[in-house]
Formats: C-alpha cells, structure tokens, sequence
C-alpha cells in the first residue's frame, strides 16, 4: 500500500475533542475545538502552545489512540482508524515510558517485529538506530535504569525505525538538555533532508524557529493562527537596527548619532525601512565601522505571549458571566 | 513472527522477569514436603493425598497467577503509558488483546507443567514407581488449564476496563460464582417464585461452570476420564474464552486512552 | 453498525453453543461422580486450623451444603445420607455456636431413611457437642430427650434428659412434666403429639417444621384409629359381627358422623377388620415410610 504522494500528509477537518465530566458526565469539557489543518508532503510543522492547549490531544487523535467527539482526520489520504496505515508513520508519545524490564535493544526489536522485516533486518535496523540517537554502548542496560534524557532517545529511535515517511513527535525536546536537543534538531533536520514530512509540538519556541516550515498556535482548544514563522506574526516590520562601531576621533553624523543607543564602544540605530540605505550613507560618511544590519521584527514569543492572555482573559469573562 | 506471536512473547518476557515463575520453588518445597510427611502418617491413601494436594496447590497458584497478572495484563500498559507506542504501530487493538492473553496462557502452561513435573515426582516417590492410570493426573491438570483460561480471559476483559481493584474484586467473584453454579440447578425452585426459578435457571447455565473442570475426587482415585469429557471441556472453554475475548475487543477498541 | 451487529452475533452463537455444551458436561460429570457430595477433607480439626479466623465462615458453608444436601437427597429421592454426618460434623466444629445445625441434624440424623440418615448414635454425639459447647441452651436437652424418645425408644435416658433440661436458665415448665410422664408411661401418644408440637412451633427451620407437621398428622391419624378401634370392638361386641365400614357405627349410634383425617379423608376399616387411613388420602403414602410409628 502505497502512501498517497499527492495530497496532504496530514488533513484535518473541525476535530473537535470534548470530555465529559462531573457528576453523571453532565459537563464537558472542550479540549480541541474546530481544528482544521493540512500539512503538506516534505514539509517540518511545529505545534506550538502552551501546556493544556491541546497539541498532544491532536497528535493522540491523529494516532487513533483517543476518538474524536465530531470532525475528521486523514493522514496519508487515509482515514485514522486506518491501523495498517501506521506502517508509514512514526510517533514518538510525550513522556514516553517503555517496558522498564527491557533494554533498549530488545524494546526496538520489540517494537520492529510490527513492521514484517526479516531478521536479519531487524537486527541491523535496531544497531543502526541504537547509533543513531547515541544509545550503542546503553543498548543492553535495562530500561529502568535509564536518565529520562537516554529515554527520550529511545523514543525518538523506536519512532524512525522503521523509515516512515510521516514522523509525528509529541514534545520530543522535553527533558533533554542543550546537547540532547541540539543532537535531536539534527536528527529532525537529517529527516528533513531526506524528504519525509514532520509534525513536532513544543512549547519551545526556539527550536521552533529554527526548525520549521511553518507552524501552527493552539491555545485553549482552538487554531489561532498557521503559518511561517516569520509571516505568522503578522505585523509589519518595524524597520531596520544597525550596529555600528565609532572611534574616537570620528564625529558629524550627530544627528543619527544622537538617536543611537551607546553599548560601551557600539551604537545601536533602528531606522525605518526606507531611510535606511541614507543612514547607512551618512555613517559611512562619519567613518563608522558597521557592525551589523538586521530586521526589527517582533518574536514569535511576543506574539505568543499575547495569544495567552487574550485566550486568558476570555476564558475569564466567560466565568465571570457565568456562561 | 505475528502480531499476535510478538505480544504473546513480550507478555511471557515481562512474567520470566518480574520473576513470576519463583513460585515454582514454593511449589516444590510444598510437594517435597508432602511427600515426605505422607509415608509417616497415612497407610494406604498416599496417592489420594499426594494428588489431591498437587492439583489444588497446582489450581491455587495457578488462580493467584491468572487473576493477579491477568488484570493488569492492559492496565499495566495504560498506567505505565506503555501502551502508546505499542498502538501506534501497524498492530490492531484486537490483536493487542488476544496477544496478551495468549502470553499469559502460555506463561500458565509452563508453570502448571513444572509443577506437574514436580507433582509426578512426589507420587512416584511415595508409590515406588508409576503406573499407567496416573496419567489421570495429567488430564486433572489439563482441566485446571481451561479453567485458568476462562479466568484469565474474564481478567482481561476487566482489565480493560476497570481498575486493578475492582478487576481482582469481579475476578474473586465470578470464580466463586462459577464454582457454585451446580448448586444453582438444584435449590429448591418449587419455593421460589416462577420467574425467580427461570432466572436462576438461565444464569446457571450463562455463568463460567468451573464445576466442569473438576476432577479431582476420581483422578486420585486412579478413574479414568473418559475421552468425551475430554473434548466437551475443551470446547466449552474455547466457545466461552472467544465469548469473553469478542467483548473485551469491542470494548477496548473504542477506549480513548488516557 | 457493522460491529455491533457482528458482537451481537457472536454472543448469541456463543452462549447457545456454551448451553448446550454444559448440557453434555453435567451428564457426563454426573456419571464419574457418583456422589456428587465428595467431602474430600473430612477431618474437621485440620479445617479448624486450615480456615484460621474464617471458621464461623466456613461452618456457614459447610452448614448451607448440609442443608442443600438434604434438599437434594430428598428431590431425588435418593435414600443416602451418608454425607450428611460429615458435614454437620465440620459445620459445628468449625463454629461450635451454630445452634441451628445442631438441631437439624439432632432430627435428621437420627431419623429412619427416607426421612433420616438412620444414625441416632450420631444424632447424640452431635447434640452432646452441642451441650458442651453451650451448656445453658435448655432446647438441646429437649432435642436429646427427644432422640432418645422416639429413635432409641430408650424412655430411662430421654427422662433424664428432660429432667436435666428442666434445670437451665429459660427452660420451660413442661419439661419437668415431661420428665415425669416419660419416667412414669414411657411412650404415649400425649407425650409424642407435645414434642412435635413444640418443635413444630418453635422452629424457623422449614424442613424441620414440613417434618414435625407430617408426624403430627400422622400421630393423630393413629391415636383415631386406635380410638375408632376401640368403638369397632364395642360394635362387635353389640352386634357380633365385625364392622366393614365407619357408617355402620354411625348408625349404630356409636359415632356421630364419620370422622376425617387430618386431610380431610374419612377413615375406612381394612380387610382385617381394624380401622385405618383411607388408602385415598395422602397420609396412606406417608404412613407406608413411617412403619416405625406403627
């Protein structure tokens, strides 16, 4: 069964997830509310969101391993429900635990036993995995004794063993430190490079940044906004900062001068955009040695920020009014 | 290797090294024992007392083992989140299913024959050698076996959906239930009501008949069980183990897992 | 759908292949085991240790088999009540206070087959436990009086047991008279129809008051008779024949109407020129298992 190359890798159609709760399940409780997303064949997405915002219930409903209470989803061109379609995903869970009295070896050979290789290849598979994240020498310790950061490892290898074209990783930074995380973006972009599509969440904003096409804000339960990066954020820029550097003996251009912020023996200038090739002049002009040109933008974290609190304070005027 | 053979392995894997299988050394302390103590107090009934005492220490245990292990067979996956990975793999949830209960017969079967081993070793120590009616005592243990499946198919299905408590709870239950059925068919229904009488009538027949199994009394006897029971117990089990399974596969498959 | 439709099926084909399968089971399980009671661990002091603080438990399950077993026993009409001993027996070791088992078995045990197990040695053995165990309860010595009585016809012994009785916290009046009378006349009618009056009144135990009211009935029927008799020989003596049926003596003036048994069927005179119940009425059948009455 081929993975359908045409369409979306991932589609989603108003999934919505409510829990009932509460005496007789009476209330409910809306974790996902209307998701409709597409992610397209090749590309990295990030999920971001604070914690409770509903990325890993997304990703546990776009696995089959929670229902969905309205609304579709398709991955690969088939349905969720679609079990023999897991043959071309890989999932890594948030906080993964595996079976402690296993090692790790033996939990990939586990695991690769779904996937009707022989044995031979199976074998291969799991050293080359074991290398991959950096677990060869941990391969025959048992689980249990394992930091959380060697797990994380572990969930990354048992994901991609088994070559998917579609990876999905539910918080797979979580727990590790810098170098855990720089080894896992290098895994996640090594993916990217060899073409498969991948869907991460984090609430590391970062690594989100850095790594992705583009990505997607869920705050409580609903898509606030899906887009690159930098386009997500929707305002214009705010111009252009220089850095420059000025001896002592260098003077005129006062005026730019004077609107420079001084940082020991650096000027910092923004500009707006369109007087920035004049400034640039005048500086050149003044002897200054220019250190660096870049564009102001606000951070993806700002725009975040502000997502949160007007999710926030919505979610409170609805207590307030007792709806 | 199958989906179902993967799981199956896998389960009896994690019995070996949650060293389950100890008990097999109280089993034989209990048989050494036995054995032992038999020749100085009774004259005569040794083989009654040796069998009677193997096969329900062999029924004991292996209950404790089929209820304790058996409802954490699913809930141990979805407290420890181990079963995440495992779903999203290309496995059906059904297949999950059979594939545990398969692990944990098997894990049974290689208990119940240790301690069958263990029990013949006794008898022919006390008897001086074996003869061929004792062979009785192997169909005795094949029938603790299908009961033990039942058991474990009902703990499953438990597992999969309740707590481990209230599992070992229904679990204790049913099985006691299931050994006083017989009685149900012959309580006095002329002092019941009529629809008191059906009720009882048509429960007796739908609940786990443990009775079925039970052969002990001829089995030290040295009688001989005859072929026919043989096969109605073997069916009765697997018709009522794919019962059980049917409706813990459509229970869990629709399980949002937490 | 699909998958309801499908479950539903299974369950359905299931559970009718389960009922017929367990069909076939009870009739070959039935066939290997003869008894079906085994009481495979018959020593009563290994159970007490076996069943640690659980014993009052366990005397209830053994003390509710008992009692199933005689159900049993006597829908099937099976004659052996072989295991009947052994269950009392760990019942009421088990928990020594289990008054009711005592009293059952005091009149089961001891009673002829089919009513009884035929054991009155084991009826005193378990009402003498019984006395030891719980030396204030009067109705035991009623229960031992009464084995003594009507079982081992032994009128010395079952008058010093009421005697005994007599004695106790609670005991009522009539067991000193019983005593007496016992010592004085042995067996009456008056003091049979009191004991299984008394039992048949006090106890909550419905096999136990089906039988006392059945040998009631049947004392009564008896003492008529022998009555009826009596005024039989008066007619033959009058009338110097022997009488074939009660309403001659009805006109002989010597009755005023024919007299009924206690199920309402009128007493006929047998070929042997005594009177006797009406084979007709469901005494006769009775009568027929109790010869020991006669």
């Amino acid at each position: 069964m081929r993975a359908s190359e045409s369409g979306p890798a991932i589609e989603t159609e108003n999934l919505t997830k409510e829990y009932p709760y509460g005496f007789l399940h009476l209330k409910k409780k809306t974790s996902l509310e209307g998701l409709t997303l597409r992610v397209e064949t090749g590309e990295v997405f990030g999920f971001l969101g604070p914690n409770g915002a509903g990325k890993s219930t997304t990703i546990k409903l776009l696995m089959g391993l929670i229902f969905p209470t309205s609304g579709r989803a398709r991955l690969l061109g088939k349905p969720t429900t679609d079990v023999a379609m897991h043959r071309h995903i890989g999932y890594l869970p948030e906080q993964p635990y595996f079976y402690d009295y296993l090692t790790a070896a033996e939990v990939l050979d586990y695991f690769a036993k779904f996937f009707d290789f022989t044995a031979q290849d199976r074998r291969e598979r799991v050293q080359r995995m074991l290398k991959k994240v950096g677990l060869e020498t941990a391969g025959k310790i048992q689980l249990r004794k394992y930091s959380k950061g060697m797990l994380q490892r572990v969930g990354l290898a048992q994901a991609i063993l088994h070559d998917p074209p579609l990876v999905i990783l539910d918080e797979p930074m979580s727990g590790l430190d810098p170098v855990g995380r720089r080894e896992v973006r290098d895994i996640i972009l090594e993916l990217k490079r060899a073409g498969k599509t991948i869907l991460f969440s984090t609430h590391i904003l970062p690594d989100a940044e850095m790594l992705c096409d583009r990505v997607g804000v869920l705050v409580g339960g609903k898509l606030q906004g899906v887009g690159a990066p930098g386009d997500i954020v929707g305002i214009q820029a705010q111009g252009m900062e220089i850095l420059f550097a000025l001896t002592a003996s260098q003077s005129g251009g006062a005026p730019l001068l004077a609107a420079a912020t001084r940082i020991g023996d650096r000027y910092r200038l923004q500009v707006p955009d369109g007087e920035m090739y004049a400034a640039l002049e005048q500086l050149r002009e003044a002897g200054a040695k220019i250190l660096s040109v870049s564009q102001i933008k606000p951070s993806l974290e700002e725009y975040f920020m502000h997502l949160v609190a007007a999710d926030r304070a919505q979610a409170t005027a609805i207590e307030v009014s007792g709806k | 290797m199958t989906h179902i053979g993967a799981v199956a392995l896998n389960t009896f894997r994690e019995a070996v090294r949650d060293r389950v299988l100890y008990n097999l050394v109280f089993f034989a302390l209990l048989m050494i024992g036995a054995a032992i103590l038999v020749g100085q107090i009774s004259i005569g009934i040794e083989q009654i007392v040796i069998v009677s005492l193997g096969l329900s220490a062999i029924s004991f245990i292996g209950l404790l083992m089929a209820v304790f292990i058996g409802v954490g067979l699913v809930s141990k996956e979805m407290d420890k989140r181990t079963i995440y990975a495992l779903l999203a793999k290309p496995v059906r949830r059904w297949e999950f299913l059979v594939g545990k209960f398969a692990g944990l017969i098997f894990t049974l079967v290689v208990n119940t024959a240790a301690m069958s081993a263990g029990l013949f070793l006794a008898l022919a120590y006390v008897k001086h050698g074996l003869q061929s009616a004792d062979a009785g005592v192997l169909v005795a243990v094949y029938f603790i076996l299908l009961k033990l499946s039942i058991v474990v198919a009902l703990a499953l299905l438990f597992s999969c959906s309740t707590t481990s408590l209230l599992s070992i709870l229904y679990c204790a239950g049913l099985y006691l239930a299931g050994s006083f059925v017989q009685q149900m068919r012959t309580l006095r229904t002329d002092l019941m009501g009529n629809a008191t009488a059906t009720f009882m009538r048509w429960l007796s027949y739908l609940l786990p008949n443990f009775e079925n199994f039970s052969v002990t009394g001829p089995v030290a006897h040295g009688v001989a069980i005859p072929g026919s029971l043989i096969l109605q117990n073997t069916l009765y089990a697997a018709v009522y183990c794919t019962v059980i399974l049917a409706v813990a596969a459509a229970v869990f498959s629709r399980r949002n897992l937490k | 759908m699909k998958a309801a439709l499908t479950l539903s099926l299974v369950l359905l084909a299931g559970f009718a292949g389960i009922w017929h399968l367990q069909l076939n089971i009870d009739a070959q399980q039935a066939a290997l085991h003869q008894d079906r009671n085994d009481v495979l661990l018959t020593s009563p002091k290994l159970l007490k240790v076996l069943s640690l603080e659980y014993a009052p438990l366990l005397a209830d399950v053994y003390w509710t088999r008992a009692v199933q077993y005689y159900g049993e026993k006597h829908a099937a009409h099976d004659n052996n009540l072989d295991s009947l001993w052994p269950l009392l027996n760990i019942a009421t070791t088990l928990d020594p206070q289990l008054l009711p088992a005592y009293r059952f078995g005091a009149m089961f045990l001891s009673e002829a087959p089919p009513r009884g197990a035929g054991r009155p040695d084991f009826a005193v053995e378990l009402i003498q436990r019984g006395i030891r165990e719980n030396p204030d309860y009067w109705r035991f010595y009623e229960d031992l009086g009464f084995i003594y009585y009507f079982d081992g016809k032994d009128y010395a012994k079952a008058s010093a047991a009421f005697a005994e009785g007599a004695r106790k916290p609670g005991a009522q009046v009539w067991m000193k008279v019983m005593a007496a009378k016992i010592a004085a006349e042995g067996e009456s009618f008056e003091t049979s129809a009191f004991l299984w009056r008394d039992i048949y009144q006090n106890t909550t135990d419905a096999e136990m008051k089906k039988n006392a009211l059945a040998h009631l009935q049947l004392l009564s029927a008896q003492e008529d008779c022998r009555r009826l008799d009596a005024l039989a020989d008066e007619y033959e003596k009058r009338e110097g024949r022997r009488a074939t049926n009660l309403n001659q003596l009805v006109q002989a003036g010597l009755l005023q109407g024919v007299p009924v048994d206690p199920a309402n069927f009128i007493y006929v005179i047998g070929d042997d020129g005594k009177v006797q119940l009406n084979p007709a009425s469901p005494l006769w059948e009775k009568q027929k298992l109790f010869e020991k009455l006669k």
